[in-house]
């Protein structure tokens, strides 16, 4: 004989960037289930028109974040147990992002964003010199070794409350890439980088919330990454005076 | 209600942060103009230092010890954040913020009482 299945009440947001609203489903329970599992199955059983974006399924390609009961996840590895209260769940596009249509949204601004805070290597190399050497236990190297492992999911930009007030506000994401290239001896324009992070817009803005280190899938620390910007740049300040002088 | 991204240690730091300084400038002028008054109309001054000895406004005196507490001992934690590079523990430096400044009002209560 057959048990009956749980199930549970999963209100996800549809619509486009003008419009929208909740629709609810009934989703069936498994012992094993991610929240992009729930989204998945709505979308094979109830409605294949639900639009939302995922790639590696395992955390590694920054793809499905969500506001998931109105906190920012990766969808791919939160656990329906964690997040479920009163038996259901509220699924939504991330915040402080254009919505295209239902759970996807528009990254233009946050990927832009990358760029605007000198997010690329700057190189003075080429390829016929030799290899620099890097040692991993220098203080420098540690710094940028604890921030490299962001997988640009957009986590941070959608809790941060100083991104939703400032149109201008690079985002906790592109200034923690800034921090670990100001800290990476191949990079060849790291005060370049610093003016680019101190303009309008730039790290100064940050009020020091701490939603993006709180919601870091990863466990990276955005705002220690940008309290560090806050002091070099002012440090670059004083040394560029006195340079002047 | 406080939406559900904003329920953390640090968020919270930083409302009281923000709802401390903006009620101490407010208060602010208003001391400094009873200050004015020892120069300006001294008898108004002491009558005013009599009314103020009622209960109502010693316990609004610590409430005010406490906003001016946890702004100065908030604030040394976000200028060692960003001036010192000192990271770690920033929700146990919050949070022991809060601690001293109860401590600290506390004890003004008790002398006020």
């Amino acid at each position: 004989m057959q048990s009956e299945t749980v199930k549970m009440n999963v209100s996800v947001w549809r619509g486009n960037r003008r419009d929208g609203g909740y629709l609810s489903y009934k989703v069936p329970m498994e012992d094993n289930q991610t929240i992009l599992d729930v989204v998945t199955w709505i979308q094979h059983n109830e409605d294949p028109t639900l639009s939302y974006r995922f790639a590696c399924r395992v955390g590694m390609c920054g793809s499905c974040a969500m506001m998931v009961n109105g906190i920012p996840r990766w969808t791919c590895r939160t656990h329906v147990k964690k997040v479920l209260k009163d038996n259901a769940i509220k699924v939504a596009p991330l915040r402080n992002l254009p919505v295209i249509k239902d759970l996807a949204t528009d990254m233009d601004r946050f990927f832009d964003n990358w760029n605007k805070a000198g997010g690329v290597h700057h190189s003075d190399q080429t390829r016929n010199d030799e290899i620099e050497l890097i040692d991993p236990n220098k203080p420098a190297r540690k710094i940028v070794d604890a921030g490299i492992e962001c997988i640009n999911c957009a986590v941070c930009f959608a809790a941060c409350d100083t991104v939703s007030g400032n149109d201008q506000y690079l985002g906790p994401a592109a200034l923690n890439r800034a921090w670990t290239l100001v800290n990476d001896e191949k990079d060849a324009d790291r005060p370049g980088i610093l003016d680019l992070v101190s303009g309008n817009g730039g790290c100064h803005n940050c009020h020091s919330q701490g939603s993006c280190s709180e919601y870091c899938p990863n466990e990276l620390d955005p705002m220690v990454a940008i309290a560090g910007l806050k002091r070099e740049t002012m440090r670059h300040l004083i040394s560029q005076g006195k340079t002047d002088a | 209600m406080i939406q559900p991204h904003r329920s953390h240690t640090l968020f919270l730091a930083f409302l009281l942060h923000r709802i401390s300084g903006l009620l101490l400038a407010l208060f602010l002028p208003i001391h400094f103009w009873v200050l004015s008054l020892t120069l300006t109309a001294p008898n108004e001054f002491d009558s005013m230092l009599a009314w103020s000895d009622n209960s109502f406004v010693k316990l609004a005196e610590f409430v005010l010890v406490f906003l001016l507490a946890v702004h100065i001992f908030g604030g040394l934690r976000l200028i060692a954040l960003e001036l010192l590079d000192w990271n770690s523990g920033q929700k146990t430096a919050a949070a022991s913020a809060v601690a001293i400044a109860v401590f600290v009002s506390g004890i003004f209560l008790l002398r006020a009482i």
